[in-house]
């Protein structure tokens, strides 16, 4: 019954040509092919297979913390804390594997020794942002606020105010992870692939997911429906920090190297990428493919100012502003229905 | 009433007596100010600061040196104010995250009557500096320049990747256009920001690459920049076609011209121990009649493989 109800509100609401298109879920790609044409205007480049797998490639970082950004934002959190969260595992995983090179022969041990412990820590990160913004009742944006200062300095402390870098041999064994191609597709793109698809499933398939829709649209009313409302938080902030682990990862063997300014605004690009996506940053509403469009948009956006000289480096921030408002308002669709 | 007068009377001379008694060991306490420690040129910093902070107040028991980094102007200013107002400083030595905002904070504390000594960025109004120890920027670029076109034998193609946009950018990359603008052969193909860091540096190089099929050499002006051009350039597979030019001094990179790496022939130093020459020189007030105001300029020699052990050294930070 509920089901006809609604079908047949939709179809009241669906007038004309132009609302039959469904802008909140066609925004998103509507956005990022205009922007295709449009880098492919500025300069042919762009098209070239090297350059466009370089976007790809570039964009899973940003990507797969997006994706779980996504579901802690759907949920009605936000985590400020995932940039200096990555900096931090990418500095520990380091230390862990030029210490265990020490004592052991380089080999892939080392390597998934590394994976370990950024997976471990990933999640306990995780769990210490859900348990302090639901057991503890404080703000998310505090908590995450606070953990985005601890991580940053953490991992300055750990480098001495300098650059922590991994050991040659070792690096040498971890390099292929980013630059190395499987059936044609960088490993990056491959691995932020598959966590899209998991992601997809676990939000939209799950009773997970529609939990996590649940709390974000009314946290009393999901509260009474008997969702485990604390659980379901936290199991999105842990979400959120094997992404950040997962993006660690393959982010590691790219320089090799961590510092102070590793993964510096990661936070603001990942939010941003979950936005342009269609989510909507009060919560109840998301949705995995925008956001994997949206990483996509923010990363080409960077990419195509590189490849023109028409315009000033000092406007490159704006730009990007500009394309960020737009994009989002291209999703939002109401300026389809006045007049 | 009397009674307690008298307390007065012998509180007010016992402090005296300490007053006195402390006036004549005669502490001085100089304040350093850095920026934190946000790249590795920083870092560099950051460690001669500390090393150097160590070092004079064994060697001079009355001299007391308090160090604060500041990631923005803003947090630099409040720094001021409060080794100002807290420590009561003598002396500044301040390397200003931007000379520009903190011209006015550095008035303040001048009139507090302390010490001026500015390091590596220039002030709006520079007759507030009494000690001035600095790189070279210009020449920095004019000895990048001049090594390229040379190894390049005035023809072909040029990128450069620059560092934040601030005035010392600017002047390295003034004095490099004006150099490489002698040399008529040599296109500058384009100049993109990518704010002395690795990850940065790697991103650009890689767009660069892509956009461009004749590269001949980088200019990235900085050793982070370089370490991530020369990533994105092994990675694209073009080691032999090109040759990168860096800045500063970092180990790895003066290693690899040491070992005689094609992709890297030379480094041009930019020591971030100058903060060490700052602070060293501005000591010797407190306990010398030696004259120390005056400009100190810190050279920008060519890092070359026969002269990179002189540069070289494995213990540092940096």
């Amino acid at each position: 019954m509920a089901e006809i109800e609604l079908n047949e509100v939709d179809k009241k609401s669906k007038k004309g040509m132009l609302s039959k298109l469904d802008f909140k879920t066609l925004g998103p790609f509507i956005a990022m092919i205009v922007l295709f044409i449009f880098g492919y205007l500025i300069n042919d480049a762009f098209i070239n297979s090297g350059n466009l797998s370089n976007i790809l490639t570039r964009s899973s970082f940003i990507g797969i913390i997006a994706v779980g950004a996504t579901f802690v934002i759907t949920a009605g959190g936000i985590d400020l804390s995932v940039g200096s969260m990555a900096a931090f595992i990418s500095g520990i995983m380091i230390l862990v594997m030029n210490e265990l090179k020490t004592v052991m022969e380089p080999g892939l041990m080392i390597i998934f020794a590394g994976v370990a412990i950024s997976v471990v820590l990933g999640v306990v990160a995780g769990f210490i942002n859900g348990f302090l913004t639901t057991k503890g009742k404080i703000e998310a944006f505090i908590v995450t606020l606070g953990s985005m200062g601890i991580y940053r300095s953490l991992v300055t402390y750990s480098a001495d105010g300098g650059t922590i870098s991994l050991d040659r041999e070792v690096r040498a064994i971890y390099r292929p992870v980013y630059y190395e191609d499987l059936f044609g597709i960088p490993i990056p793109v491959l691995v932020f692939v598959a966590v899209a698809i998991i992601g997809y499933i676990l939000l939209n398939k799950t009773v997970f997911g529609r939990h996590c829709f649940a709390i974000g649209s009314n946290e009393n009313v999901a509260k009474y429906s008997a969702v485990n409302v604390d659980i379901t938080r936290i199991k999105t902030y842990i979400l959120q920090g094997i992404c950040v682990s997962i993006a660690t990862i393959i982010y590691v063997p790219r320089l090799g190297s961590a510092s102070a300014q590793t993964g510096t605004l990661w936070e603001l690009e990942a939010i941003a990428a979950v936005i342009i996506g269609g989510t909507m940053l009060k919560g109840g509403y998301g949705r995995i493919w925008g956001t994997v469009m949206g990483a996509l948009i923010l990363t080409m956006i960077g990419n195509i100012l590189n490849l023109t000289d028409l315009i000033s480096n000092y406007l490159n921030g704006a730009v990007q502003g500009v394309i960020i408002v737009v994009a989002v308002y291209l999703q939002r669709g109401d300026w389809k229905k006045k007049k | 009433m009397k009674f307690s007068t008298k307390l007065l009377g012998a509180v007010a001379g016992l402090a005296m007596a300490v007053s006195s008694g402390v006036a004549s060991a005669e502490p001085h306490t100089m304040g350093v100010s850095i920026p934190t420690a946000d790249h590795g040129w920083t870092g560099g910093v950051n460690y001669h600061a500390q090393v150097t902070k160590e070092r004079l107040e064994a060697l001079y028991p009355d001299l007391k040196i308090v160090l604060v980094t500041a990631a923005d102007p803003t947090s630099q200013a409040n720094d001021l104010e409060d080794l100002v107002s807290i420590h009561k400083i003598e002396a500044l030595v301040i390397l200003p995250t931007d000379g520009g905002p903190l011209t006015e904070p550095i008035r303040d504390v001048k009139a507090s009557g302390a010490t001026i000594t500015v390091v590596d960025r220039s002030l709006t109004d520079n007759s507030l500096v009494d000690i001035y120890v600095a790189g070279n920027n210009p020449e920095l670029g004019t000895t990048s320049a001049k090594y390229m076109a040379e190894h390049m034998n005035g023809t072909g193609n040029i990128v450069i990747l620059r560092g934040l946009p601030i005035s010392i950018d600017e002047e390295r990359f003034d004095a490099f256009m004006a150099e490489i603008g002698k040399s008529s052969g040599i296109t500058v193909l384009d100049n993109k920001h990518a704010n002395w860091n690795r990850d940065d540096g790697f991103t650009v190089m890689q767009d660069f690459l892509a956009r461009f099929p004749k590269i001949d050499g980088v200019w990235a002006q900085d050793d982070d920049i370089a370490l991530g051009v020369i990533e994105a350039v092994k990675e694209a597979g073009r080691e032999d076609e090109l040759f990168i030019v860096g800045g500063a001094g970092m180990k790895e990179m003066v290693k690899r011209v040491m070992d005689g790496d094609k992709l890297v022939p030379v480094d041009v130093l930019y020591p971030p121990a100058m903060i060490a020459t700052a602070m060293e020189i501005t000591a010797l007030q407190f306990v010398s009649g030696a004259p120390v105001e005056g400009t100190f300029i810190v050279g920008s020699p060519l890092i070359t493989q026969e002269n990179a052990a002189k540069y070289y050294f494995p213990d540092s930070l940096f």
